[in-house]
């Protein structure tokens, strides 16, 4: 009897026949978005015999590292061999993220346990900004780092990325779990607020200050717009902008498989950060509710 | 020592004493609660507030970047005013275009989504995992990989996988040239940006049906829910209002964040035949190719406006009545 109530097979503990149209229908669609993932890691290990194939094959038969050879000798028409992008790219990358993290967690606990006027405005006014398209305003975005100076510096890449209105939504929304009479305790043991940050709100926090990495992450690590706006000075440039260059003047199947392996050297570490860190994200998506 | 005198002391310090500690700790806390926030919050004000505010302000101006911004004719509304009646590219192009973009892949791929999320809320938690890593890849590629996949999947000579197919089946006799077609152009944008519409909305979805208590399913079958439809319309939904409501949002920036696509796919700014021309590109257009930046302002008051016209609908729909 229980067994016909339709709502029940919702998250299923065990196999059951009804589930099979879902399979049929999700197997496939799963296959389909993967597809240009392939495709990139084929052509990526393609040699140029395969790449110049016509009509072009999607499976590689005799695979090489040629092409990753090839692009680590890479150096744009400047001159800036592609390595030296690589290593802008990982510096500000972890810079951007570590920043972001201490940045959120902090505001994230005082709009979730202190007692403040501003509190509820703050928050609000965040929460409105979750909506907030940074390039519909990238002109004023652009005045603001030219007023403070930042221009053709590192900082241009990191400092207008740090407020990330989403990362510190879904960090509040999680901070607000934990117990206030935790806090209390630890108060009256004599803790402040940075032993209560790092001693306790922080490791119960760990999966949303994981997702707000990974949100980060993807943002800092793909992003073209500081390279090609804020950044004159090709030595201080990122790897997505160098990319973004080979696609746009390597025309044929070289540049292309060139653009491949580059696109695998972009795309490798956002995969293995996101799997690692899956079931923290899911943990913290289940209190992204906006009330 | 004199008990009266001990007593009489006690009264008058303890508990000065004790406010005087109360007040200090009060101060303390307040100072430390500013220095939590101060960073955030004055980040957020330099790269967010004042942008939006300042584009606000320029749209009623004359800017060309070098000289300072002149207030604009007709009460400052010049921009606006040729915007709407004057700028042929604008309402021919622009504007249909974003706003057949913004609704095809901002609610087309937030229902997407549900649906996609839905369905994996009913198989086991296993493949699950696997089969939500493969829906969420997509969105985690980025603007340029995705530009560099699709023009190379889509080149419009026959050593383009696509074209070699459609010869292959006898299709086509000769090669279309997709990206740089007005023709083929915005059907591609739609299906790159519906195709990588899977992210964190859709995960923040799927996470809240995964947490509907199963009670509500079984109470409601007991008052007469049929189907699987009306399960989805009288429980799922309503009980995930919250997350329904960030997934919109989500789905929304997304739409409007995507609108780079068009230029990153056909390699030009503006795209060939305005085919694929969005606002955001006809901002770039004024603001970083012509440095008229009052009217590019203009264009982006227009842009806010309408992400928040989108998002005022969203919270109509999953709002918690206020």
């Amino acid at each position: 009897m229980m067994a016909s109530f339709l709502g029940t097979q919702i998250n299923p503990k065990r196999f059951h026949p009804s589930q099979i149209k879902f399979y049929l229908f999700l197997i496939p669609v799963g296959l389909f978005m993967i597809l240009p993932v392939f495709y990139v890691v084929g052509q990526a290990f393609k040699p140029l015999s395969e790449l110049f194939l016509f009509p072009p094959r999607f499976i590689v038969s005799n695979p090489t590292l040629d092409n990753f050879a090839r692009l680590f000798r890479t150096a744009s028409g400047t001159g800036v061999p592609m390595t030296r992008y690589l290593f802008n790219s990982l510096i500000i990358t972890t810079l951007t993220i570590v920043l972001t993290l201490i940045i959120t967690l902090a505001t994230g606990y005082a709009l979730s346990k202190k007692k403040f006027r501003l509190k509820k405005t703050i928050f609000q006014i965040n929460q409105t900004a979750l909506m907030f398209v940074a390039t519909a305003v990238a002109i004023p975005r652009y005045l603001v780092v030219t007023g403070l100076g930042l221009t053709n510096s590192f900082a241009a890449h990191i400092i207008p990325y740090l407020a990330m209105p989403v990362g510190l939504f879904l960090v509040k929304q999680f901070i607000d779990q934990v117990p206030d009479e935790l806090i209390e305790a630890a108060k009256i043991d004599g803790a402040n607020d940075w032993h209560i940050l790092t001693k306790i709100i922080g490791p119960l926090v760990k999966p949303a200050l994981a997702t707000v990495a990974i949100l980060s992450f993807q943002m800092i690590w793909n992003t073209t717009e500081s390279s090609n706006i804020y950044v004159i000075d090709e030595t201080k440039k990122t790897f997505a902008f160098y990319m973004s260059t080979l696609t746009n003047s390597t025309a044929g199947p070289a540049g292309a498989g060139i653009a491949a392996a580059a696109g695998l050297v972009m795309f490798l570490p956002n995969l293995a950060i996101f799997i690692i860190m899956q079931g923290n994200v899911m943990d913290t998506m289940s209190h992204s509710g906006i009330k | 020592m004199n008990p009266t005198s001990l007593v009489g002391k006690l009264a008058a310090s303890k508990p000065g004493k004790a406010l005087r500690t109360r007040l200090e700790n009060v101060n303390k806390d307040k100072l430390s609660t500013t220095l939590l926030l101060a960073p955030y919050v004055l980040l957020f004000t330099l790269f967010i507030v004042v942008p939006v505010a300042a584009a606000i302000g320029l749209s009623f101006t004359y800017f060309n970047g070098i000289q300072a911004p002149e207030f604009a004719r007709m009460f400052g509304l010049y921009n606006y005013v040729m915007i709407l009646t004057q700028d042929e590219v604008f309402l021919r192009y622009v504007l249909p275009n974003t706003l057949k973009y913004a609704i095809i892949t901002g609610p087309g791929g937030y229902v997407l989504s549900f649906l996609m999320a839905w369905m994996l809320s009913q198989i086991q938690s296993k493949p699950r995992k696997w089969l939500a890593l493969a829906l969420y890849t997509p969105s985690m590629l980025g603007g340029v990989l995705i530009g560099v996949i699709f023009r190379t999947l889509f080149s419009g000579d026959k050593s383009g996988y696509i074209n070699a197919a459609l010869i292959n089946l006898g299709l086509v006799n000769t090669p279309i040239d997709f990206l740089q077609s007005g023709d083929y152009l915005m059907g591609i944008m739609l299906f790159v940006t519906l195709w990588s519409s899977m992210g964190i909305g859709f995960l923040s979805m799927l996470a809240g049906i995964l947490n509907i208590n199963k009670e509500m399913y079984e109470a409601a079958y007991i008052d007469g829910i049929k189907n699987r439809m009306q399960e989805i319309f009288y429980i799922t939904i309503p009980s995930m209002k919250p997350q329904m409501l960030f997934g919109a949002v989500m789905a929304i920036v997304g739409a409007f964040n995507a609108g780079g696509i068009g230029v990153a796919l056909s390699g030009s700014n503006p795209t060939p035949q305005y085919a694929g021309q969005l606002i955001v590109n006809h901002i770039d257009d004024y603001g970083f190719i012509r440095y008229e930046m009052g009217y590019a302002a203009a264009l982006s008051v227009i842009l806010l406006g309408v992400i928040l016209l989108f998002s005022r609908v969203a919270y109509r729909l999953f709002g918690e009545r206020d």
